[in-house]
């Protein structure tokens, strides 16, 4: 379970989130809505440990375990896994060898003994099917000339070799035509158990007709300011965020 | 993120490894540099006539002489007259008449993990090991002598084969060539000597192991490779030294002969002790290489994987004589602490239709210098002629350097030459992608480092590949924190 | 000390006489200059800066000089006629390094805009070129600089005040007229304060039929948020030998280009320097060259980033045709504070002929880590799938290897901001490579 408490932070001095309450039970959905700039991809990134940002007050636990004072890595291996909006590459790095080394210290920080390569590369078979990702992909430096479609199944996949407990879909479907969204979100589900809780952060609702969401929240200037269930995503999607403005003010 | 990059600011102590000395009596001749200490070299290595002749004008060039100061380096003084030009670890103290090799230096170069004792050894490889101004023992001579391959330490090959020696040393590099080189022809102890006969696939890896041990000294080793026509021969060279608080001098030769249609691989993972963090001590690496590509056809390719030394100047260049040559050169260079490195390829196209290569990887950390430096000329009648070169830098921290210094002369139209640079760190997104997956940011570096120099290293024979992505974690350790 | 006698012997001689001609701040720093001349003398190809051209011997043919400022009897205007239709430019003549007294007002009354003969603005204007004459030009490390500062009599300068933008570029046609073998030594100072924005047009014309060898040295002063583009062309002839040293320093949030055309020349060494002492700075360096005969042309480039956040971008090319020689050396220095510094440099070469060489030496020296910096360099002939292709459409190899060259050089050409000077160039280069230039009314050589 995630609990987000009063969180405050801030990014080059400048305040974006103002006291973010927050709670992901285990096995739940939530979707995160809001206007650009309004400090979604802030909270994600804060929650997995971005160094750029700076917490200034609040609390985040995961399972009991101190967010805040854990490494980014510490946190991976607790189980939490951001797909990024804009995933890096690293020129030179093989996919296979930067797996490697991820599934490896996750073992080894669980105390679980090191996989065999033949173990390994067998896992890795498996598990590209649930994002239908090319083997060539694969053999390819990690997201070095990738398209952006490509970039986003990948890291699904990766979510796939990780098995994270808790989820952060950071507007994964942008840039992703009907046929790419579809695949992606089905890996999604498909990887999905009963414990597995996720945060989605989108702007339409046509990623959440396949990632039903069990709350949806809507974040704006650095606050949540309205919490509701699926149908709320489908009222933003028919009248944008100025009602909620204008209820906020009121 | 603080501006400072956090990440790359601490640089922590690495741990050389090889840096133990060897208790062992050796013979040293004293310090100093005249044309006695010359003649007492040649007489100790029962030389003929002509050699010590070459040493002479060798040494009597050299005076005329000055140290090159076009590198993008800091040199310390050298005081060439403290240095001790042969040392003899193989010497016993009372001359027991005992053909037995000193356990002592047996352990040395099991330590080193160069074991010298056939059944040990690394599977497919025979090696020359020499410590300090001589060859300890060359493993796998008989089985390659099957093949009438000669593989010994060239001391042994001028008693042996006067006659190839002759007809070779100093073809490629002339003792005229520069200063080191000079120096070099003057005063060089030990060395390989390899001679591959005509449509001879070698069938193992040769290898060369250089130790310096003894304090004060300097190794000038000079090796010498034929590659007859139709043949094939993959070198390795290796290298460490003790740790100790002064410089020492590594001033060698190597020259390599490249016949018609044949074929040599020359790779080095060199890991002489690159000082202290706070650049006290190391090797001075004050190296010629060279390859002669006479042959239509020949093919040769340098591999250098560069992690150890205070200084290195070094570049180990082809001359593209025969027709359709072919010559490459893939350099992985790192530099960290106060370490300096120059180096970089000549590629000299004389022949037509003549190639070559170059990719470089330069990466600086600490407060350490890194340039590359290089030479593609062209010359009239080197019709068709193609160069592609490629030199990338990258830099770890904010208090080091990287630099590029490529030069193109041609002197033919119908030649195609192309230079490529970029200069890149490694950026933080990147860093906290591999965190977010569970991976320290120790191990993302290596990982990146490891990916950066992959070109390189993939052209390293298997087990040498294996070390060399060791060493490369191993130089840049600490270098983030 | 190489071969600098007949100037160190000339300039004792001549000391009285040179400072008699010129003006006192001038004189300020010629005998400094002439003691760095005198102690470093003309560089051997093993300065590494030089090694592309033999200074020494360019320098050692027997040269007049017009040390007492007589008059050259001509009017330029008669001779020289710019064509460069819709290129409507404030237009200067400068003969030999002299400001022409024909010229339009030299003062301008737009804003105090200064545009004038250096040696007179020396006394007239002598607070602003007292602070900025010899300041940049660096008489300690290159004889050509200290050479030109010790001889230099006169020259042009220009002063642009604060937030002032000059409507028309300002072209200066350099003239070159002797009857007999002269040596000229020119001497420019631009200053555009804060906010100035500029547009300068240099172009370099040999009018008679003797040996002429020119030094310049040209210090461009460009203040914080200020603008200067600087265009040189040189249109000389095959016994034309230029050495000019090019000297910018950036303030802050500027924008510099600087275009260097060579299209006809003997032999041409370009230095240019270029410091860029203020954040969020651009940079711009092109430069072209168009060579054949035995023309021979080295253009040394030096791109000092000396403060955060600044972009360069270099690219230079050649053509080099029957037995001339190109060399390009260009050098981007990174300092340790430049940080998140951006700096493209792009030489590209064609050979077109055996005879013909090319020398080239893109350097990086980089003590920032976090740059983005790259250079590439080629050397190479015309794509050969493209004649063929040109060839099967029914175009002349001859035509379709001409279009190939141009389209080469075009690149550098299409950055030039103007766009009738761009026109013009165009025109110009196509011209070149067809043989059909026909440079000016007045030249002597090339008619």
């Amino acid at each position: 379970m995630l609990e987000v408490r009063n969180l405050h932070a801030c990014i080059n001095g400048k305040e974006i989130l103002k006291g973010v309450d927050l709670t992901i039970k285990d096995g739940e959905i939530h979707a995160l809505m809001g206007t650009n700039g309004a400090g979604k991809s802030t909270l994600s990134n804060v929650i997995v440990g971005h160094p750029s940002y700076e917490v200034t007050a609040g609390s985040i636990t995961f399972n009991g375990q101190n967010l805040l004072e854990m490494k980014p890595e510490e946190r991976a291996h607790a189980g939490i896994f951001l797909s990024f909006q804009q995933p890096v590459e690293i020129p030179g790095v093989s996919m296979v060898n930067f797996m490697r080394a991820a599934v490896n210290a996750r073992h080894k920080a669980l105390g679980e003994e090191q996989m065999k390569s033949t173990d390994f590369l067998k896992l890795m078979r498996e598990k590209r099917k649930f994002v239908e990702i090319d083997n060539k992909l694969i053999n390819r430096s990690v997201n070095e000339g990738f398209s952006g479609g490509e970039k986003k199944r990948n890291e699904i996949f990766q979510m796939a070799m990780l098995e994270p407990k808790f989820c952060i879909l950071d507007e994964t479907d942008s840039g992703l035509d009907v046929d790419a969204l579809r695949i992606v979100a089905e890996g999604f589900n498909k990887l999905r158990t009963k414990e597995t809780s996720a945060m989605v952060i989108t702007h339409y609702q046509r990623l959440l007709d396949y990632i039903r969401p069990d709350v949806v929240h809507v974040l704006l200037d650095g606050r949540i300011v309205k919490t509701g269930g699926a149908e709320l995503a489908q009222e933003i999607e028919n009248r944008g965020f100025d009602w909620i403005k204008e209820e906020v003010t009121e | 993120m603080s501006e400072s990059n956090e990440f790359v600011r601490k640089v922590a102590e690495e741990k050389y490894k090889f840096g133990f000395t060897t208790d062992i009596h050796t013979e040293i001749i004293d310090k100093g540099l005249n044309e006695d200490v010359i003649r007492t070299i040649s007489s100790k290595k029962g030389e003929p006539e002509w050699l010590l002749e070459f040493r002479l004008e060798a040494y009597r060039y050299w005076l005329t002489q000055k140290q090159p100061e076009w590198g993008h380096l800091k040199m310390p003084d050298i005081d060439y007259q403290a240095i001790s030009y042969y040392a003899d670890p193989t010497k016993k103290k009372k001359d027991s008449g005992s053909k037995e090799i000193d356990p002592e230096l047996m352990k040395t170069f099991d330590k080193l993990g160069i074991p010298l004792e056939e059944r040990l050894a690394l599977s497919g490889t025979a090696v020359d090991a020499v410590m300090d101004s001589v060859s300890v023992k060359t493993t796998f001579k008989e089985r390659l002598a099957e093949k009438n391959i000669i593989f010994c330490s060239i001391s042994e090959a001028v008693r042996e084969y006067p006659e190839l020696v002759r007809a070779y040393l100093g073809s490629v590099v002339p003792y005229r060539d520069n200063y080191f080189a000079a120096l070099n022809s003057a005063v060089f102890s030990d060395g390989s000597f390899v001679y591959i006969p005509k449509n001879t696939r070698c069938p193992m890896e040769l290898s060369t192991y250089f130790r310096i041990n003894a304090r004060n000294t300097g190794q000038f080793e000079r090796t010498l490779i034929v590659c007859d026509e139709g043949s094939y021969v993959s070198y390795l060279e290796g290298c460490t030294a003790p740790m100790r608080d002064e410089n020492q001098l590594h001033a060698a030769i190597v020259e390599i002969v490249v016949m018609d249609n044949a074929e040599v691989k020359y790779s080095t993972v060199q890991n002489w002790y690159p000082g202290d963090a706070d650049g006290k001590g190391g090797v001075l690496n004050l190296v010629t290489k060279r390859g002669h590509l006479r042959g239509v056809n020949s093919k040769l390719s340098w591999t250098q994987v560069e992690t150890g030394s205070a200084i290195t100047w070094k570049y180990p260049s082809c001359i593209l004589t025969g027709d359709n040559s072919q010559a490459e050169f893939y350099s992985v260079a790192v530099t960290n602490n106060y370490q300096q490195a120059d180096t970089g390829t000549k590629m000299i196209h004389i022949g037509k239709n003549t190639r070559s290569t170059i990719i470089s990887k330069g990466i600086s950390a600490g407060r350490s210098q890194n340039s590359y430096r290089g030479l593609v000329k062209v010359g009239a009648n080197a019709d068709g002629a193609r160069n592609y070169s490629s030199c990338d830098s990258l830099l770890l921290g904010s208090l080091c350097g990287a630099h590029t210094f490529p030069y193109m002369d041609v002197h033919n139209n119908t030649a195609t030459v192309e230079h490529e640079a970029t200069t890149s760190k490694i950026s933080e997104e990147q860093l906290f992608y591999c965190n977010q997956r569970g991976i320290s940011t120790e191990e993302a570096v290596g990982l990146i480092v490891n990916g950066y120099a992959k070109d390189v290293i993939n052209k390293l024979p298997m087990e040498f590949a294996v070390e060399a992505q060791k060493l490369l974690s191993v130089s840049l350790e600490g270098t983030v924190g | 000390m190489n071969g600098g006698k007949q100037y160190i012997d000339l300039y004792r001689e001549s000391r009285e006489i040179i400072m008699q001609h010129s003006a006192s701040l001038m004189n300020a720093v010629r005998d400094e200059a002439f003691g760095c001349f005198e102690r470093i003398g003309f560089p051997s190809r093993k300065v590494e800066r030089y090694k592309y051209t033999d200074v020494e011997k360019a320098f050692a043919p027997d040269y007049g000089l017009n040390l007492t400022r007589i008059d050259i009897p001509v009017n330029p205007q008669d001779v020289f006629k710019c064509d460069v239709p819709n290129l409507s430019t404030q237009l200067f003549f400068m003969e030999n390094d002299a400001f022409y007294k024909g010229n339009q007002r030299s003062v301008l009354s737009e804003d105090g805009v200064i545009i004038t003969s250096l040696k007179k603005a020396a006394d007239k204007y002598s607070d602003i070129v007292g602070k900025y004459y010899s300041k940049l030009a660096d008489v300690t490390s290159d004889s050509i600089t200290a050479l030109n500062t010790a001889f230099a009599q006169d020259g042009l300068f220009v002063y642009v005040p604060r937030n002032v933008q000059l409507k028309r570029p300002v072209q200066i046609v350099n003239i070159l007229r002797s009857g007999v073998d002269m040596m000229v030594n020119r001497r420019v100072l631009i200053v555009l304060e804060e906010g100035a924005d500029a547009t300068f047009l240099f172009c370099d014309h040999a009018m008679d039929n003797v040996h002429f060898l020119t030094t310049q040295v040209i210090e461009v002063f460009v203040a914080d948020n200020a603008h200067a583009d600087i265009y040189e062309l040189e249109e000389t002839h095959t016994k034309c030998k230029r050495f000019s040293n090019l000297y910018i320093k950036t303030g802050g949030y500027c924008t510099v280009s600087h275009n260097n055309i060579t299209l006809f020349n003997g032999l041409t060494r370009n230095t240019t320097d270029v410091i860029l002492d203020g954040e969020y700075s651009e940079l711009t360096l092109n430069g072209c060259v168009v060579a054949d005969k035995k023309q021979y042309v080295d253009n040394n480039t030096l791109i000092d980033h000396r403060k955060p956040n600044c972009t360069s971008n270099e690219l230079y090319k050649y053509v080099v045709d029957e037995s001339a020689v190109g060399a390009f050396a260009g050098r981007i220095l990174v300092q340790k504070d430049a940080q998140h510094t951006v700096s493209q440099e792009t030489n590209a070469n064609l050979c077109v002929t055996k005879e013909a060489r090319v020398y080239t030496q893109p350097m990086l020296e980089i003590y920032a880590d976090d740059v983005k910096c790259a250079h590439g360099s080629t050397i190479g002939l015309l794509d050969e799938s493209a004649l063929f292709y040109m060839q099967q459409r029914g175009i002349s190899a001859e035509e379709a290897r001409m279009l190939l060259k141009f389209a080469f050089v075009g690149q550098v050409i299409e950055q030039v901001k103007l766009e009738p000077l761009r026109d013009r160039l165009q025109r110009l280069v196509e011209k070149r490579f067809r043989g059909e230039l026909n440079k000016c009314i007045g030249c002597a050589i090339c008619k």
